[in-house]
């Protein structure tokens, strides 16, 4: 709904307000009269005309108003035909990517608008505070308006590097179910269902589809991460029951790959390496997944990308090897280096600096089932 | 939407172009300017020419040079009418400028007073 008023009015506040105002008339007058045959339809009709009488009122607005041609006449509830309302979500998610937004513009503007997170949630996900995420929100959502950001699909030549931001947001996504699965375990199949929309709409990319074949694999792998009795506790990969796994839902991310492998991208990569996991513990070749992640560094530059690697790297050479290469990087503010470090630190006997990277990685530490890990970890430590 | 297209260009540039080059540029330019969507535009002269005025206890100061000892120099806009800020940039994208190394600001112009 948000998507079809945002492609109208061209103007996120008036979209979200209206639809807010829709949705409280729905809640006043639908248990008394009963609900429209139409409810969707209904409802945009309703904001859409909240929208135009607010434009109507506010006199800066009013030449907006004239620049849209709207007719006197509000549409009335009837006119409109559910099956009229188009899905506009790539328009909505490709307008969110702008490159005249900054990039952690573009990803907080599409985990708001496009997949519904809370301000705080998406604060919490990029390490910032609620108040540095509102006001970036803000910032985006103004930008549009003002700089007449347009409410489009690129166009073919401008696709594939608008693809890049559009991507990394939908990975995000995914991680954050992937991560909380108590408070947005739905989130992860929306990112996967997202996912597949790009892969429809960009058949010949690859990425999009070593995306796919990535979240796959990851969900995959979902009800054997967590158990417990109230399915918060954390199963390591080398623990989890084999059994528990999405076989069919692996089989399909593994296809995906075959037909890919000859487009080495940083996702078709990851792919790549989350399939190699996918096999019992004794048979994981470590070796070729250090290779990958190789790779991958030295594609993307990223420290995040050479941490990821010390596991393989500990498991191929030794926990030792691994330690140099993670404190060679400067991640002091990012969980899983403190969290790795203790784990590296806890093989090597050192106890005492294993415990500290553990309360360290504690404090940074908000999805549930890493917390209690980490808890666990430094009480082993004693 | 009306924008603001504000051209800036990298010292010494525009100058170690040869005169058929330069030629050549502003022969573009005027073009650009007769374009439709495009109100309006001036090149500035270079900027040894420019004087600074600003108010320094209350009275106006009036300095030799530019605004501003930048490593970029203001070189000259156009007004320009655009449906959305990608149709501004389509006609930005063919500022002469950019060729040479400069950098084109796209701004939305403030609406009429209400």
């Amino acid at each position: 709904m948000l998507a079809v008023l945002v492609g109208y009015f061209g103007d996120f506040e008036l979209a979200e307000e209206s639809v807010a105002e829709a949705f409280a008339v729905a809640a006043r007058r639908w248990p008394a009269e009963g609900v429209p045959p139409n409810p969707a339809a209904w409802l945009v009709t309703t904001a859409r005309n909240r929208a135009i009488d607010r434009l109507r009122r506010d006199r800066v607005l009013a030449g907006k108003l004239r620049l849209l041609e709207i007719t006197t006449q509000a549409v009335t509830e009837t006119d409109v035909d559910e099956s009229e309302i188009p899905d506009e979500r790539l328009e909505l998610i490709f307008t969110c990517c702008h490159p005249a937004l900054a990039v952690e513009a573009q990803v907080a503007l599409t985990l708001r608008s496009v997949a519904g997170l809370r301000t705080e949630e998406i604060a919490r996900a990029f390490l910032v505070s609620g108040e540095t995420m509102k006001r970036r929100l803000t910032r985006a959502k103004t930008k549009i308006r003002d700089a007449g950001i347009p409410f489009s699909v690129p166009s073919a030549g401008q696709l594939p590097a608008r693809l890049t931001a559009v991507l990394a947001v939908n990975y995000l996504i995914f991680n954050q179910g992937y991560s909380m699965p108590g408070q947005a375990a739905h989130l992860a199949n929306e990112a996967i269902r997202l996912g597949q929309v790009l892969v429809a709409l960009l058949p010949d990319q690859a990425e999009p589809q070593g995306l796919l074949a990535l979240m796959l694999l990851h969900a995959a792998r979902r009800r054997a991460r967590l158990s417990g009795p109230d399915g918060q506790d954390l199963v390591l990969l080398a623990d989890q029951d084999r059994e528990l796994w999405d076989w069919p839902q692996i089989a399909v991310a593994r296809d995906i790959l075959e037909r890919i492998s000859a487009s080495r991208g940083p996702y078709m990569i990851q792919a790549a390496i989350a399939s190699l996991h996918a096999a019992e513990p004794d048979r994981v070749d470590w070796p070729q997944i250090a290779a990958l992640y190789a790779e991958l560094a030295d594609m993307t530059g990223s420290p995040v990308v050479r941490l990821n690697s010390a596991v393989a790297i500990a498991e191929a050479d030794g926990p030792a090897a691994a330690l140099a290469v993670v404190d060679g990087l400067d991640l002091s503010g990012y969980q899983y280096f403190h969290s790795t470090r203790g784990e590296l630190l806890r093989r090597l006997g050192r106890l005492g600096e294993a415990r500290a990277a553990y309360e360290s990685a504690l404090e940074l530490a908000t999805a549930e089932p890493e917390r209690r890990f980490l808890l666990l970890r430094i009480a082993e430590c004693e | 939407m009306q924008y603001a297209l504000l051209i800036y260009t990298k010292p010494g540039t525009v100058e170690a172009l040869s005169p058929a080059e330069r030629e050549e540029l502003t022969r573009e330019y005027y073009a650009l300017r007769d374009e439709p969507g495009v109100l309006g535009g001036a090149g500035l002269q270079p900027v040894e020419t420019a004087t600074t005025i600003r108010l320094a206890d209350g009275q106006p100061l009036v300095t030799d040079g530019p605004f501003a000892d930048t490593k970029e120099v203001f070189g000259g806009y156009y007004l320009i009418e655009a449906e959305n800020l990608d149709r501004a940039t389509e006609i930005a994208t063919r500022i002469p400028a950019l060729r040479i190394g400069g950098t084109v600001e796209i701004r939305p112009t403030l609406g009429p007073a209400s």
